[in-house]
This record gives structure tokens, C-alpha cells and sequence, in this order.
């Protein structure tokens, strides 16, 4: 009997996990398009395929990649391109306690092993966060984890690589590429927004770091700009 | 895309060193704080914190030119951006039309 791959994967299971799986993988195919403009920036930033590519398999962290290619590009040095995405980063620290039980346990509230722990944290990123946490059934919770999770790692890396060819021999300025940074971020910022607090702390940010921009090394600013969470906090 | 001041080596280290913190992030609060209580002064603050650093970033990558104020093209781009996001757009639709317009911008002036 000839299956195809979409009846392989939900053929016999229930409405549930047929749900929760479709969602995950159409999530990972609106990431996989995501990546594109990931790759093409971050070559025309001055990495090589093989670097962005290296960010998306290793370090699996949108914002922090798109951060980081952004201040490299502007001539930042190294430690001030780390500085603002290992920032941006620790949310994902935040997103890893909160899922820890759900995911690193079993039915039975039992640890899963070390090994299965540490490949599902590298997972750990907003859109798995946002999956897992929608459902309730602690079955499904880890279903949505593990397919968004695998969906997106493929999609995101396939993506980056497509981008970064594509970047590689376009010419970025003249396809206005350089106002994809901004626009990216723009898109991640609204979320962060819809709090006073979120509010106070990016108009904080964004005046911080324009006004530091003449007197500090490229980059820095980002770095300073994080002042802007004691404005929100106080909030 | 202007002045890249740092070597393809040093590029390696930065892959090197933020694949690290990002994996050590994750370890950190996945394995080993993993379901314990933080304090919540402390989850409001690091909350916070893409909010300014993505404002920030958007800042610069609109208004500046390495350590120059520099009002341009990519004004347009944002706006345009901005426009597609308030329109809810999907984000790759909101890339392009960024682009675009600060091609044409570009182009024309």
C-alpha cells in the first residue's frame, strides 16, 4: 500500500495530535521563509554562507543572529556584536525554566535522561515556547514542543543556507537589503509593546541609543540601550 | 552594508562564542535552574529587556551610519514597515515591501 508522508505522519493518530502536529509544521514553513532574509543579510553583513549557517545550526536563535549580523555590518567590533545578542538571548533562559518540568519530564513527573534534556533546551526559543505552552494535555504539550521544535530547526537552517547563496551574488544596497534589519526587528518589537512597561523601556532604548551613537565604538549603544528596562520595571 | 571592521577569523569567533552563550542560556534555565522559583523583580527585568534592545536596534539601523547620525532611504523602509506590521502582515511580506520601497528610494533620489 503506497502512504504518503502526510498520512504516514497523521494517519492513524486522534484529532489532537493531528491538530497539533499541522500547526507545528506550518509553523516551521512561515519560519523556513523567515530564515531567507536571515541569510541574505548576514552575507551582505559580511559573513560567508558557511558562518550564517553556522549561527542557525548552533546558536537557533532568530533575534540574537539577526542582532548580531546587524552591529557586525555596521562595524561593531566582536565583543559589541555578543554583547547585544547574548542579551537578547536570555530570554530563552526565562522560557527554559518555565518549560522545564513539562518537557523534561515524563507522565510520571520523572526526569528524562541528561542526553534528552540538553538536545530539547537547544530547542528552546520563542515559537516552541509559544507551541508547547498553548495546549494543556501534558502528552500534548510535549507533542507541540518536539514537532514544532524539529519542524523549525529544519526549516530555519534550509532557510538560512537558501538565503545566504542568494545573498551571496545580489547586490545588497542597491535592493535596499539594508532596511531588512530594521524591518525584522520592527516585526519582533511589537509584541514588547503592548505594556506600558514594554513601551517605556523600547522608547528608553531606542533615544539611548541614538543619542550615544557619536561617542561610543559601534555596537556599544545596543548595550547601552538596556537601561531602558529599569525605565519599564518602575512602571 | 558599509565598513565591516572585523576579519573572517574573528567572524568565526563570534559564531563560536555566541553559539555558546546561546546553548548556555538555554542549559542554564531548561537542566539546571529548570521549575524553580525566580524572583519575580528579576522575570520582570528580563522581560523587559528585547523590548529596549529591539527598539534600540531599530534606532540604529534606521538613524545611524557607523558613529553618524544619518537620515536616508531606509526612513522610508521603516515607515513602510510600519504600515505592513500596524496592517498585520506576515513578516515576510513586511521585509519585502521595506526593501522595496527603500530600493526605489534609493534609486530615485
Amino acid at each position: 500500500m503506497k502512504m504518503t508522508l502526510g498520512s504516514r505522519l497523521l494517519g492513524s493518530r486522534d484529532p489532537d495530535s493531528k491538530r497539533v502536529i499541522v500547526a507545528g509544521l506550518t509553523l516551521g514553513a512561515a519560519v523556513g521563509v523567515m530564515a531567507l532574509p536571515f541569510g541574505l543579510t548576514a552575507v551582505s553583513s559580511g559573513a560567508s554562507v558557511w558562518q550564517a549557517c553556522a549561527l542557525s545550526l548552533f546558536t537557533f536563535t532568530g533575534a540574537s543572529q539577526f542582532s548580531a549580523m546587524s552591529v557586525v555590518g555596521a562595524g561593531g567590533s566582536v565583543g559589541a556584536a555578543f554583547g547585544g545578542a547574548a542579551l537578547l538571548a536570555v530570554r530563552n533562559f526565562v522560557y527554559g525554566v518555565a518549560l522545564a518540568s513539562r518537557i523534561g519530564n515524563d507522565d510520571s513527573g520523572q526526569k528524562r535522561s541528561l542526553g534528552h534534556r540538553l538536545v530539547a533546551a537547544h530547542f528552546v526559543i520563542d515559537e516552541t515556547t509559544a507551541m508547547a505552552t498553548a495546549e494543556s494535555q501534558p502528552r500534548l504539550v510535549r507533542l507541540a514542543f518536539w514537532v514544532t521544535s524539529i519542524s523549525l530547526f529544519v526549516s530555519w537552517n534550509v532557510g538560512t543556507l537558501i538565503g545566504a547563496v542568494a545573498g551571496s551574488v545580489l547586490d545588497a544596497q542597491m535592493l535596499g537589503l539594508d532596511a531588512a534589519f530594521p524591518a525584522a526587528f520592527l516585526s519582533m518589537l511589537v509584541p514588547h509593546l503592548r505594556t506600558r512597561s514594554g513601551r517605556l523601556a523600547a522608547v528608553t532604548g531606542a533615544v539611548v541609543c541614538v543619542a550615544a551613537t557619536p561617542f561610543v565604538p559601534v555596537g556599544i549603544p545596543i548595550l547601552m540601550a538596556v537601561v531602558g528596562v529599569l525605565f519599564g520595571v518602575r512602571r | 552594508m558599509s565598513g565591516i571592521a572585523i576579519s573572517g577569523g574573528q567572524l568565526w569567533l563570534l559564531v563560536a562564542l555566541l553559539s555558546v552563550a546561546a546553548l548556555g542560556l538555554k542549559v542554564l534555565g531548561f537542566v539546571i535552574v529548570g521549575g524553580r522559583e525566580t524572583p519575580p523583580m528579576l522575570q520582570r527585568c528580563l522581560a523587559l529587556i528585547p523590548a529596549s534592545l529591539l527598539a534600540a536596534l531599530i534606532a540604529k539601523d534606521t538613524l545611524t551610519t557607523a558613529q553618524a547620525l544619518a537620515f536616508d532611504a531606509r526612513l522610508v523602509g521603516l515607515a513602510v514597515a510600519a504600515v505592513a506590521v500596524w496592517r498585520r502582515l506576515p513578516f515576510v511580506v513586511v521585509i519585502v515591501l521595506a526593501t522595496v520601497s527603500t530600493a526605489v528610494v534609493r534609486a530615485l533620489v
